[in-house]
């Protein structure tokens, strides 16, 4: 292992990483959003809206990201809609994890008894007050481990961001590798960053777990 | 005579094809408590769930001090606060505290200062010898304690008309009365409400009028003394029987 070589380089991976990190969180937070939105549209029986919904979900969950990636990078600029590749990141990574979030948001929600939700309205409280104040809290410590394990990955799956050219940490391993032939180092920091990302996910993940699951409520 | 709170006018209800409530019509005026007997399975909660428009209905009206109560009325949050409900299995919400229970519905959709609510929070919890479980969690109290705070929790929005739906159904015996006793007091107080409930005894005292539901309809109405002791139809003298019965058996016991 050239360890020159790896100091030469680390600022490289370090934007990378950043980049990594950046349309991550931002695809992630997008995709919680969508997931959060679909499961109230589901859970309200919203006519139409609860249609399109179910179809999105088996769309996005029953899709490689590879191939909605190409979808937006290529096919929407054919129809005039420009994508620069980080705005294609985010995009895809939303419209994947929002199908897997509405999963993981959609059981929690339907676990809290209905009943839960007469007696709110009962006292006067819109069906969106409900939602937010009643049903949303309970759901969440439902729901908080397939959330988790949705996070980390989807922060996994930007390793294919390289195929639109976003430079990421797959892309700039795969540079160094093609470039220079140092493969073992390339791999070397290729897996570190990762770890360094996603460690302190899983670990934020469990110690969140454990915090809904035994603090909360009172006991 | 005092002026009607709820009217409710050729009510009926189905759930698919069966027919629950029938051409069902009933008036509770201010401060009066109506309590609701019949069988198990008679349409009780099916009645009080139509009156805060938890379900649809399929003919007639209810009213509440002239203002319709439907499905598709934008106003329904706002008349569902005048009508306070108490159910079987208390339904707090575990994730808050009994405080938080308490002040959600009104420092939501009453816009009321919190400092105002929580000291009038603090005051009814207190009258129903809860107030040092303000900061306590649901699950840590009892099923009486937990049906008092549902009380103070339907209270506090001040309504016009307050629904229990056989609030002591799910207790131990023990327990019982010690939420009977809050209920009695509210009557004392002059709450307009309507009770279902299957305890005879606190339901002859708190009792302004007595309603047997049997066949889809108000099958006898009348005041606890004569519903009692002069039973005018052959259903309401079986449906006493059967608590007839029921004692017989505890005395042997
Ligand atoms: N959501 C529902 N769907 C279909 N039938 C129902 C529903 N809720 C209640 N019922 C039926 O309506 C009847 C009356 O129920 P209910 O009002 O709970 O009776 P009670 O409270 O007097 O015991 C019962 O036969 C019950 O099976
Ligand atoms: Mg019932």
């Amino acid at each position: 292992m050239d360890w020159a070589y790896i100091e030469s380089v680390l600022p490289l991976y370090g934007k990378a990483a950043w980049l990594t990190l950046r349309t991550g969180t931002a695809g992630i937070l997008l995709a919680a959003l969508t997931g959060l939105l679909c499961a109230a549209a589901i859970h309200w029986r919203i006519p139409v809206l609860r249609k399109i919904t179910a179809a999105y979900v088996e769309l996005s969950r029953n899709t490689p990201l590879l191939v909605q990636l190409f979808f937006i990078y290529y096919g929407l600029p054919k129809i005039g809609i420009k994508t620069d590749p980080e705005a294609c990141g985010i995009i895809g990574l939303a419209f994947l994890g929002g199908g897997y979030m509405t999963e993981a948001f959609r059981s929690g929600v339907e676990a809290v008894d209905r009943i839960q939700e007469e007696s709110a309205l009962s006292l006067g409280l819109t069906r969106f007050q409900t939602f937010l104040h009643v049903i949303l809290p309970q759901a969440a410590a439902i729901s908080a481990p397939a959330f988790m394990a949705n996070v980390i990955f989807l922060m996994k799956e930007t390793s294919v961001f390289s195929a639109v050219s976003l430079m990421d940490l797959m892309f700039t391993a795969k540079d160094q590798i093609g470039l220079y032939y140092r493969t073992t180092e390339s791999l070397f920091l290729l897996v570190g960053a990762y770890l360094l990302i996603l460690l302190p996910l899983s670990l934020l993940g469990t110690f969140w777990e454990r915090r809904l699951r035994h603090a909360g409520f009172g006991t | 005579m005092a002026e009607a709170v709820l009217s409710i006018s050729h009510l009926t209800k189905r759930f698919d094809d069966q027919t629950i409530l029938e051409d069902l019509s009933l008036e509770v005026r201010e401060g009066e408590v109506v309590v609701i007997v019949g069988s198990s399975g008679c349409g009780k909660s099916t009645l009080l769930r139509c009156i805060n428009a938890l379900e649809d209905i399929q003919g007639g009206e209810i009213r509440l001090r002239g203002d319709l109560i439907s499905h598709n009325r934008k106003n329904l949050p706002e008349l569902r606060q005048k009508i306070g409900m108490v159910f079987q299995n208390y339904e707090l919400f575990p994730h808050l505290t009994v405080l938080e229970n308490i002040l959600l519905a009104p420092v939501k959709t009453q816009k009321r200062s919190r400092q105002n609510v929580r000291e009038e929070a603090l005051a009814l919890l207190e009258r129903v010898g809860l107030k040092e479980k303000a900061d306590s969690w649901p699950r840590q109290l009892s099923g009486g304690q937990k049906q008092r705070v549902a009380i103070v929790r339907a209270l506090i929005m001040h309504p016009e008309i307050l629904l229990f739906d056989e609030v002591t159904a799910a207790l131990d015996p023990e327990m019982v009365r010690e939420v009977l006793d809050v209920i009695v007091n509210l009557a004392d107080q002059g709450k307009t409400m309507i009770i279902v409930t299957h305890e005879m005894s606190f339901a002859r005292a708190v009792a302004d009028r007595i309603i047997l539901l049997e066949d889809r309809r108000i099958l006898e109405e009348s005041d606890p003394e004569t519903f009692f002791t002069a039973p005018k139809t052959e259903q309401a003298k079986k449906f006493l029987r059967t608590f007839e019965f029921n004692r017989k058996n505890k005395a042997e016991a």
